[in-house]
């Protein structure tokens, strides 16, 4: 089946609009490209990848943590095992993201119509300090009562604790392994889709020739 | 006072309203570290990249 032999005969419909969409949602080539620009070849390009592959570690390791269950994590050695890689997952996930931002921040990486991508970014990191929050509040032992305890005086006088409530742990422990980490992933994808669709920002000495796009 | 309970807190540096533990401190220089490193350090590269071949 050809998709040009095609269009005769589809018109608009739904699956054209959204094929439509999808094609132009980065341009041709640039989804997966395995050349950049000279200026990319600095390792503080490489921490947003880095971010990328803790998040994926962060994500396997704590589905392995739902499918065991507290007890598990808390009682078997292979539990401590997976409970300390998410953990150490997240701790290099935030690690190697606030040093991406602080290099986009540096480069003023929002020029050339990525503010949207430096928007995404803001989003990202606040959502996974929300994600992290709700996580030590689901390690279901004494350090999460604690926390819960010393915190909800805090989150009851921003006035959000009759939605949030951070003294009910089966709703942040839902938060948690689903709405959270849900909204995080979409934003990575989110995220990675503008860079992919403007292209690595150049260096500011660099950025006079500006309208020169990646894949153009 | 009860010993465990101080060494359970950890060590803590004060400057005024900041305060932050000595780990947490640690952390973040090691960030500031890994940040230099990857601004200054040669990254590889393919010989090839330098002139316009293309394998
Ligand atoms: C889950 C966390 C994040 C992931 C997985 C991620 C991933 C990436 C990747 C893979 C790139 C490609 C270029 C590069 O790596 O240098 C990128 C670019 C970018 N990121 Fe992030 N990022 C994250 C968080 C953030 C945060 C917290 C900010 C700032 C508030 C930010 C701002 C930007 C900007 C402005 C660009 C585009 C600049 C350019 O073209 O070089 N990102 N991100």
């Amino acid at each position: 089946m050809s998709a040009r032999g095609s269009t005769a005969t589809a018109g608009r419909n739904w699956t054209v609009g959204l094929r439509t969409w999808v094609q132009g949602l980065v341009p041709s080539g640039q989804a997966l490209p395995d050349r950049q620009p000279v200026y990319v070849a600095s390792w503080i390009y490489v921490f947003g990848v880095l971010s990328l592959a803790s998040f994926v570690v962060v994500l396997a390791s704590g589905l392995v943590l739902t499918v065991g269950g507290s007890l598990w994590w808390h009682t078997s050695s292979l539990g401590h095992f997976v409970n300390s890689m998410h953990l150490w997952s997240v701790e290099l996930f935030f690690a190697t993201m606030v040093i991406h931002l602080w290099g986009k921040f540096w480069m003023a990486a929002w020029r050339g119509e990525r503010a949207l991508t430096w928007v995404t970014g803001v989003l990202l990191f606040v959502s996974s300090i929300g994600t992290a929050f709700t996580g030590y509040l689901s390690e279901s032992d004494f350090t999460s009562q604690w926390i819960a305890a010393e915190g909800k005086d805090g989150i009851n006088a921003i006035g959000v604790g009759a939605f949030f409530n951070i003294l009910n742990p089966a709703q942040m422990l839902l938060w948690h392994v689903a709405l959270l980490p849900l909204a995080v992933g979409a934003l990575v994808v989110w995220h990675v889709i503008l860079v992919r669709r403007h292209g690595v920002v150049p260096p500011l000495e660099a950025s006079a020739p500006e309208p020169a796009r990646v894949g153009e | 006072m009860t010993p465990g309970l101080v060494v359970l807190a950890g060590r803590y540096l004060d400057w005024g309203v900041i305060s932050i533990s000595v780990t947490n401190a640690a952390i973040i220089a090691a960030m500031v570290v890994v940040f230099v490193l990857a601004l200054v350090a040669p990254f590889p590269h393919d010989r090839d990249d330098d002139g316009e071949r293309r394998p």
